[in-house]
């Protein structure tokens, strides 16, 4: 038995569950373990900010399905992973967070770079620890990448205390955790599974609603045996986007406030919502009361606190997507469901996602289309939030699970270039694209030296509006035009992008959008290319906050976008 | 609507913190909150006294149920459970109403646990109500001082017949 450091316990630990990377910022409390990593067969990747060490975790984990690592180290290094382990956390993503910490005899007393990390994270993580004794450490770290991977899936942290870092013990990596606590539900209940499949082989309009559980657990293709068995159409959460091919006919795309008017049309015409990994959040409901108020609801979802939350449901399954979509697809009747899919293919030709494309300037969603086309079915999108995000989510197509990454739950700026990052990194053979806006890109923008010093092929495209896009948007529509702190003041974005050794572009003419497109994607390295887009292109169809998802506006009805407002105001 | 939970959750340092945190994030109102080691040092059981409709009782359970620290949750049936709550009452008291005073503890079964000239101070112990009305009666002759440590509460023995009385 090898009598190790705290420090080498850590290393050796991380090789034994497989860590092939790890997205750090070292500090003075974790020096112990920089010290071991400099040996270890372990890749870092030094990030600029801590933040996106966290996001660009996040990313690796959400590209892969693997656990993300990230590192910091005490006080504001801990800090400032704060925001990252709340993006996780809000979208279930398997993520383990080690923070430095002050010696143990000194916890209390208000050292030096000492932060109360674990109380300040309790929150946002699925479980955390601080370790005190190093005896513990193998046994936690084990426990840790347990709980971060398994169930539904979260961050977990780790805070380290320097002398734990230093102290030696012997090192066993154990076999097994044992928390009687902790025992999520996999099986579901083959009853409800029984009863769930009648419902759905009685019912003429069904509509299966996927989300990021889908895709966390792996079932893409059973749900798409489900729908396909079933002819039963599929909408997506914006987590859910590449749950299912979009390019299916029962595809409905996107549901919610951005979602396609005939998602939320047919979602609330259903007679039953097969509900798969969603939580039902608010974005995607609408006003609660009016929301699929003639359908029954059945709810797969591995955890129990998702059922009922929200919505009420009539058929709960508790357990792994995967695991009861393999139990349901068998008992599924094939019903041809001719007048349901038809009206369905109605709404779609009569409400298809448009825009207006002129010769001035170049709009985000003619660019978003045009990228699509040019784009194999090898890659990656990442997104920033905001108007960029939905307009990726819009007018981008994906087929395949893992290929739209985007913080959803909590709604990130500032997530996606260091994201991208993460995704790169464990996709080295694929084009990883990053749609930004000009607000979310420079909230992060530091980690442009971490992709040009690892020469990280990303396609970092900045949609350039000179203001916070959806926030100008809610001015606009529902505060009278008062533009209150939204119009930013840029920096040259090319000559910023060229000061760090990347490649830079700027475009603002209709005729040089496939010309640049296609030099992005052919170049060898990392590639920024600033979009000027106009300042009042605005994100439609959108659903106001707290309205009903059929009160839907579109760019033209200024007057029913006026009684709306007043309605819910 | 009052909901008893009785919680076993490990014995281990900010286990108090991440449920009471659960709570004043979930927006869940709790009315008491009791905490003590079990019969297993590993262990400690907390008895938590929970405001709210059936549905919100559902997300409380099962949010405590997410706790990676928490192992086991029994929601108390209050026909069917014991149930303590105690208080120290100092009621203001000359010598002349002391004889008064005590009878009235020993109605209620209470103890005197200190005296002064000026005041007594009782300890009792029973369900919420018994406490109420003692404190009501207590009321009368002013009361300097309260503390009380909010519900503890246990299933009763059922399945052994066992049923003591209170």
């Amino acid at each position: 038995m090898p009598i190790y450091s705290g420090a080498r316990i850590l290393i050796e630990s991380l090789l034994r569950e497989n860590v092939e990377v790890v997205f750090g910022y070292p500090g003075g409390k974790v020096i112990p373990l920089y010290d071991e990593l400099y040996d270890a067969p372990i890749k870092h990747i030094l990030v600029r900010h801590e933040q996106g060490a966290a996001h660009a975790a996040d990313g690796y984990a959400r590209s892969t399905g693997k656990v993300g690592v990230c590192i910091a180290t005490s006080g504001p290094g801990a800090t400032n992973l704060v925001t990252g382990i709340a993006t996780a956390y809000m979208d279930s993503i398997p993520l383990v967070a080690f923070t430095g910490q002050a010696p143990t005899n000194l916890i209390g007393t208000d050292s030096f770079q000492e932060i109360d990390i674990r109380g300040i994270t309790l929150p946002i993580t699925k479980h955390n620890y601080m370790v005190t004794n190093v005896k513990d450490l193998a046994r936690i770290i084990k426990e840790a990448f347990y709980i971060a991977r398994t169930g539904r899936p979260g961050p977990v942290l780790m805070d380290l205390p320097v002398d734990v870092l230093k102290a030696k013990a012997d090192f066993i990596y154990p076999e097994k955790v044992n928390l009687p606590g902790y025992q999520p539900t996999y099986e579901g209940n083959y009853m409800q599974i029984k009863l769930a499949a009648e419902e759905i082989n009685n019912s003429k309009k069904p509509i299966i609603f996927a989300g990021g559980g889908v895709i966390n657990s792996n079932a893409s293709q059973e749900l798409t045996e489900l729908a396909v068995k079933g002819k039963i159409p599929v909408v997506t959460s914006l987590m859910g986007i590449g749950a299912f091919p979009e390019d299916n006919e029962l595809s409905l795309k996107m549901l919610g406030m951005h979602g396609t008017k005939y998602a939320n049309y047919a979602i609330s015409e259903a007679d039953l919502i097969i509900g798969v990994g969603v939580r039902f959040d608010d974005r995607v409901t609408g006003k609660l009361e009016t929301f699929a108020p003639n359908s029954k609801i059945v709810h797969i979802d591995i955890d129990p606190a998702e059922i009922n939350k929200n919505v009420k449901v009539d058929i709960p399954i508790v357990g792994n997507a995967k695991d009861v979509l393999k139990k349901l697809v068998p008992l599924i009747k094939t019903i041809e469901r001719k007048e349901w899919l038809k009206k369905i293919r109605e709404w779609k030709n009569n409400y298809p996602l448009t825009y207006e494309i002129n010769e001035d300037n170049i709009k985000p969603q003619y660019f978003i289309e045009t990228l699509n086309k040019y784009c194999n079915e090898d890659r990656i999108v990442v997104t920033e939030v905001g108007q960029n995000q939905m307009w990726a989510a819009q007018f981008f197509e994906y087929h395949k699970p893992r290929t739209f990454i985007t913080s959803g739950g909590l709604g990130t700026m500032g997530y996606g270039l260091p994201a991208s990052m993460g995704v790169q990194i464990a996709n080295p053979g694929k084009t990883v694209i990053m749609i930004a806006g000009d607000g979310s890109f420079q909230m992060n923008v530091q980690e442009l030296a971490t992709i040009s010093n690892n020469k990280l092929p990303i396609k970092m495209i900045i949609l350039n509006n000179g203001t916070l896009g959806m926030v100008r948007q809610w001015q606009e529509l529902f505060f009278d035009e008062r533009y209150s702190a939204t119009m930013l003041e840029n920096p040259d974005f090319v000559k910023l992008g060229e000061a760090y050794g990347i490649k830079s572009m700027r475009i603002s003419k209709l005729n040089e959008v496939e010309v640049s497109i296609k030099q992005m994607l052919n170049h060898n390295g990392p590639v920024l290319l600033e979009v000027a887009i106009p300042l009042e292109e605005n994100v439609f169809p959108m659903v106001p906050e707290g309205a009903s998802i059929k009160e839907i506006l579109e760019p033209k009805n200024k007057v029913i976008r006026k009684e709306i407002q007043g309605e819910i105001a | 609507m009052r909901h008893i939970l009785s919680v076993t959750v490990n014995n281990q340092p900010a286990v108090l913190a991440r449920i009471s945190g659960l709570f004043s994030r979930r927006n869940f109102n709790i009315t008491s909150l009791n905490v003590g080691e079990t019969e297993s040092p590993e262990y400690s059981r907390m008895t938590i006294v929970v405001e709210g409709n059936k549905d919100t009782l559902e997300q409380v359970k099962k949010q405590l149920y997410k706790l990676i620290d928490v192992i086991k949750i029994t929601e108390l049936n209050q026909a069917n459970m014991i149930e303590r709550d105690m208080a120290i009452i100092k009621v203001n008291c000359g010598k002349k109403l002391r004889n008064q005073v005590i009878q009235v503890v020993d109605v209620f079964r209470g103890k005197v646990v200190d005296f002064s000239p000026e005041s007594i101070s009782v300890e009792i112990t029973g369900d919420e109500n018994k406490i109420n009305a003692f404190i009501e009666i207590m009321k009368d002759f002013g009361i300097r001082d309260i503390v009380r440590t909010g519900i503890v509460a246990m299933d009763r023995e059922i399945n052994n017949k066992v049923v003591l009385n209170s």
